[in-house]
């Protein structure tokens, strides 16, 4: 599934990249954003709703999601490193 | 796009990212590259963070967007029919689409132009009213809303007397309700604010602040937290719709290929029939890459209809809101006690859930009621028999 071919999901970029997420916990505000939009990358703590990191590589078909948390995120917490 | 933060940095990013490849120019009258607010009345204020830490993005995740950066020079004109951006240097930017994305900027007090009267809108605000609290100072903050409330609260940890100044019988009383801004009053006691509710202020003097009644508040710094008003004095004469903020359509459009996003937008929420004007965080984001969208993709544009989200901290706890908690009807806690500083409370507009806050929660039970929010869901189905407030 590390598609070689461009499929028309917005990352245009094909041939397998692959894709680091960071987060930046003490910024981390518990907004919930991240989770909401790509649940099987990102959780949140029970007690506080920090967010925590599920999958620090995720497979491609989920990078569209979490490109868009990193954009959404408004603490400026998670930032993704696409090779 | 014109401002260079929350908003304008979205639509750009977004821009990129969906595929555009022309010139994109980021216009900003701060000198600074965008960064983030919130942190400001927190982190900055309470000296936890050094302003290195505010940034939106990394320099090279800024770099790699590939934009026409044009910071400290502020946009002074629009000529839609010629689609310029004039700009004070005497530039003139022309576009294809543009984004109008200039914020709020603070209301002010009659003689609060002196050394000790301060607002809280920049970085540099925050780093000069930093400098000046610490054990023992006296700060005066007019104002009860959440930037003032969230300052009261971090001055206190710095060791300042604090004394809270607000006109309404309890604060926040329109955004959250009565219990919960009395909650939010009792806080400010516990912590050893004095919080004056009910007082009017007059000015800002040479000893403090100047009640109506001509009662000072002795103070040496003064922090007048009263509200925002739009930047939008760049486009009056432009034939753009101005009132409170730049009037918007439901697609967040304010001309054809025109767009407003973030604070100074005023736009139509066809989840909650009606109009409205947000100043959070998350929305700014949100609206500047719903437009963004729309200037890709025009024809397949839609209308932006979110679920509002803020959150705020004080003293030691936070809260959350999702939803359009202005002009409610009635308030249900739902789950925990307000006492304990732990709870859930929904809103009700007409016969809808219109609201959600929370303290101390946990996420998947806020998440849920976000969802009857977001669905509109039937206050009947999801909480029970209507009780209007005050009975
Ligand atoms: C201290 C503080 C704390 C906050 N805390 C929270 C919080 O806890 N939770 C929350 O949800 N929200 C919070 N907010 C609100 C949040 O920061 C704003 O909603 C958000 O910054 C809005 O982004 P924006 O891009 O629309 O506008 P802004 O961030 O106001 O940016 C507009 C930019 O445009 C520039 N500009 C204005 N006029 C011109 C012009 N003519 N030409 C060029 N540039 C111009 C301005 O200088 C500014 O840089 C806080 C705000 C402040 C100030
Ligand atoms: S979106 Fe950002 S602030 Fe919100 S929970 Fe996720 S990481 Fe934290």
């Amino acid at each position: 599934m590390s598609g070689d071919k461009g499929d028309g999901d917005g990352s245009g970029e094909g041939k397998g990249v692959t894709m680091r997420v960071e987060v930046d916990v003490p910024k981390c505000v518990a907004s919930g954003q991240c989770v909401m939009i790509a649940p099987d990358v990102f959780d949140q703590r029970e007690e506080d709703g920090i967010v925590v990191l599920l999958d620090e590589r995720p497979p491609s078909e989920l990078h569209a999601d979490v490109r868009e948390s990193a954009v959404v995120c408004p603490a400026a917490a998670i930032r993704v490193v696409e090779k | 796009m014109v401002g260079a933060s929350a908003a304008g940095l979205a639509a750009a990013e977004t821009l990129r990212r969906e595929g555009y490849e022309g010139t994109l120019t980021l216009i900003g009258d701060e000198p600074y590259h965008p960064y983030d607010r919130p942190p400001l009345s927190k982190q900055i204020l309470g000296g936890q963070w050094d302003p290195d830490r505010v940034p939106l993005r990394a320099p090279a995740d800024l770099d790699a967007l590939g934009l026409d950066l044009r910071l400290g020079v502020a946009a002074t004109g629009l000529d839609l029919a010629d689609r310029t951006v004039a700009l004070a240097d005497g530039a003139r930017v022309p576009y294809d689409g543009l984004v109008i994305a200039t914020g709020v900027r603070p209301r002010r007090l009659p003689g609060d132009g002196g050394e000790r009267a301060h607002v809280l809108r920049t970085l540099d605000d925050a780093l000069a009213l930093r400098d000046r609290l610490g054990p023992g100072r006296r700060l005066a903050v007019v104002g009860a809303g959440f930037l003032g409330a969230e300052a009261a609260a971090v001055a206190r940890g710095l060791g300042a007397e604090v004394t809270l100044l607000e006109p309404a019988p309890v604060p926040l009383a329109p955004a959250v309700g009565e219990r919960v801004g009395r909650m939010l009053a009792r806080a400010h006691h516990d912590h050893g604010v004095d919080l004056r509710t009910g007082v009017a202020v007059a000015e800002v003097t040479d000893g403090g602040v100047r009640l109506t009644d001509g009662t000072l508040v002795e103070a040496d710094e003064v922090l007048v937290a009263i509200g925002s008003v739009p930047n939008t004095g760049w486009l009056e004469g432009s034939g753009l719709t101005l009132g409170d903020g730049l009037e918007c359509d439901e697609y967040s459009a304010a001309a054809p290929g025109v767009y407003g996003a973030g604070d100074v937008a005023r736009w139509h929420n066809p989840l909650f029939g009606t109009a409205m004007r947000i100043e959070h965080r998350t929305n700014a984001t949100e609206q500047g890459m719903a437009v963004a969208r729309s200037l890709l993709r025009p024809d397949e544009r839609r209308p932006f209809a979110p679920v509002p989200y803020f959150w705020s901290d004080q003293y030691d706890f936070r809260i959350q809101a999702h939803g359009y908690l202005r002009g409610h009807e009635e308030v249900a806690v739902v789950e925990g006690a307000l006492e304990e500083r732990k709870f859930l409370a929904v809103y009700r507009s007409g016969d809808r859930v219109a609201g959600v806050l929370a303290v101390g929660m946990p996420p998947k039970a806020v998440r849920t009621w976000r969802q009857a929010v977001a669905t509109r869901a039937a206050w009947r189905d999801a909480v029970g028999e209507l009780v209007p407030e005050g009975t």
